[in-house]
């Protein structure tokens, strides 16, 4: 049996670019599926595609069993669709535009206020329910945009970028209103940028560029195919890499990276902590101070450089993971 | 599993007319709000008219012969009908804008998300534009009468034929918004909308009766004249307010001017609603 969001074979062209080239989906009930690719991969488009706002080239797409093209009035029904695209208005107050979006839904009036109080005070925005949304902060408006797509309890929620442009609080505090609603049985469609975001809160990952799924499987499967651990050296002395590089060279399952100007030397290892306590003693013993050690464990955006040899973009002022990123791709480029 | 059972009843409406008259009242009283919260666009949308009535019945008035006459009160009561009804079109701008404003927002993306009437969004939208220019022709009318405007100036009227010549007004502006929607649509931005929107209703109020006599212009200029739609409903507004200049012409439309007024408008409304319907299905931002 499909899945409440299946999918196959999704086209979508826009001129000569195929911004969707075969996409296959198939997400069980009551699970997230991560969209994981760089701007431009198509993850927008099949989100558009799956909420009926796009019509596909060539494919087959039912939502909560209700086939996309054929019955797009009755999937709009059973699909909430929150994120970078589907806005709330800014002139109205936050009660106004959750009661506009229930009427929509095709709420009586009287029910429609109702379940917009009942959100406002959910999403801890009662204080401010009758301040027109142009006067919210960003984790504000982003709380209201998912409350308009929860007002009619969809089965099946569409969230595009959600948590795109947020402080590491408010994205955290998302975070957790997203858990709270997988747990109560909603399947969950979530494109991002952020692979911590993906490792967090999907069941499985799909990786997405140019068109296509290129990798699938759970946040574990996808490590496991990079591979292991790496250690991580810094040194203090520039004129001490050849001999750092010589050690790391006794320990490492593979070819050691290194990189000039930050002093980072950088191997792939198996062995865990005990074998980074040998790296330490043996460093010691050859007279090399070090700024910094560490064994690093495979992230997600490791995974998503391997696989798409480009980078995730991603907005280094508000994500703890970029620095880390960007380590990764001088890594990378001072390997070639 | 419970957010299945948990889902509040949506039922399929019965009636797709009746849910197409609900949504599109639930969008129009969004609209309506936001008037409300951003009054300097109401404000300057009365200001314009004003001013074209100040600036036209000073300046053009006495240097022109409306009817035989070249009496400044002549020309104010030749100028109101042609005023009038360049304001309800100017309204096509601000519904164009509005709605690219909307797409660049991604509000008509949630919108088309929504399982309601594929047509409400944009019925809603004009809906609320006709308030408004109901509101600025009443203020304007106000000014009109300050400024010495009188109706049966020149002729017959009555209240009854009064309000069939601002209904007419509301009726082709609110034909013009449809336009002004499907080029909302069409732009790539709410500011390209709002110039796109006004650059073609220069030459449409221009090359018409409403500020000149058309008896006066070139020959094939004159014909495109009293045929412009907009001309018709100048024309009709002359006739039923009693007011000078009324085109003596034998051109269909400046013949029969109440009828042109009515089925120019209703061609406009289901041509342009067409179009903007279509277009709003396929909308991408």
């Amino acid at each position: 049996m499909p899945g409440a969001i299946y999918a196959e074979g999704l086209v979508k062209t826009f001129g000569d670019v195929r911004a969707l080239d075969g996409v296959d989906l198939d997400v069980p009930e009551g699970t997230v599926l991560g969209l994981l690719g760089p701007n431009g991969a198509g993850k927008t488009t099949a989100v558009r595609c799956l909420t009926t706002l796009l019509r596909p080239d060539s494919g087959t797409a039912t939502v909560a069993g209700i086939d996309v093209l054929k019955n797009p009035d009755a999937v709009r029904r059973s699909v909430g669709l929150s994120g970078q695209f589907a806005a709330v208005d800014e002139y109205l107050t936050g009660r106004e535009n959750l009661q506009m979006v229930g009427q929509l839904y095709q709420m009586k009036a009287k029910a429609a206020k109702q379940r917009a109080a009942e959100l406002l005070e959910q999403f801890n925005l009662t204080e401010a329910a009758d301040r027109p949304t142009k006067t919210y902060s960003g984790g504000m408006r982003r709380r209201l945009d998912l409350a308009a797509a929860l007002v009619v309890r969809p089965p099946v929620m569409f969230m595009d970028e959600p948590t795109t442009g947020l402080d590491p609080r408010n994205r955290q505090q998302l975070w957790e209103v997203i858990k709270q609603l997988v747990s109560g049985g909603t399947t969950l469609l979530l494109t991002t940028q952020y692979l911590e975001e993906a490792d967090h809160l999907a069941h499985e990952i799909c990786v997405v560029d140019h068109g296509r799924v290129i990798a699938r499987g759970t946040s574990d499967q996808l490590k496991a195919r990079t591979g292991g651990e790496r250690v991580e050296v810094v040194v203090h002395q520039r004129e001490d890499i050849p001999t750092a590089t010589d050690v790391l060279r006794g320990f490492g399952k593979g070819e050691t990276t290194v990189e000039e100007h930050t002093r980072k030397l950088t191997v792939p290892v198996t062995g865990g902590a005990k074998l980074l306590a040998e790296v330490i003693r043996e460093l010691d013993t050859h007279g090399i101070e070090i700024d910094d050690i560490g064994l690093r464990r495979p992230t997600l955006d490791d995974v998503f450089l391997s696989l798409t040899g480009h980078m995730a973009e991603q907005k280094s002022e508000d994500n703890g993971a970029a620095g880390n990123t960007k380590a990764r791709k001088r890594t990378k480029e001072s390997a070639k | 599993m419970s957010a299945v059972t948990d889902t509040v009843a949506t039922a399929a409406p019965a009636n797709p007319i009746s849910q197409s008259v609900r949504d599109s009242l639930v969008v129009a009283k969004r609209n309506l709000i936001r008037m409300t919260r951003i009054p300097e666009m109401v404000i300057f949308g009365l200001i314009q008219p004003i001013m074209f009535v100040v600036l036209f019945s000073y300046v053009f008035g006495g240097s022109m012969q409306i009817g035989g006459s070249t009496s400044p009160e002549a020309y104010r009561n030749f100028l109101m009908a042609g005023i009038f009804a360049q304001t309800v079109t100017f309204a096509t701008a601000g519904a164009g804008a509005g709605i690219a404003d909307d797409m660049h927002k991604g509000l008509i993306d949630r919108f088309r998300s929504l399982p309601m009437a594929r047509g409400a969004v944009l019925t809603g939208r004009t809906l609320a534009d006709l308030v408004q220019t109901a509101l600025t022709v009443f203020v304007l009318a106000i000014v009109a009468l300050l400024v010495g405007w009188r109706v049966g100036s020149n002729g017959d009227t009555n209240a009854g034929k009064v309000l069939a010549a601002f209904g007419l007004l509301l009726l082709t502006g609110y034909a013009f918004t449809w336009i002004g929607a499907l080029i909302g649509l069409s732009v790539r931005t709410p500011e390209a909308a709002t110039s796109g929107g006004l650059i073609w209703l220069f030459p449409v109020t221009f090359i018409s009766n409403a500020f000149v006599d058309t008896t006066h212009m070139t020959p094939w200029l004159r014909h495109i004249a009293e045929w412009n739609p907009f001309s018709a409903t100048v024309q009709a507004c002359r006739t039923l307010f009693g007011n000078p200049g009324v085109s003596p012409s034998d051109a269909w439309p400046m013949a029969h001017p109440v009828w042109a007024s009515l089925i120019y408008s209703v061609v406009i409304i289901a041509i342009f609603r067409t179009l903007a319907v279509r277009k709003y299905r396929s909308a991408t931002a």
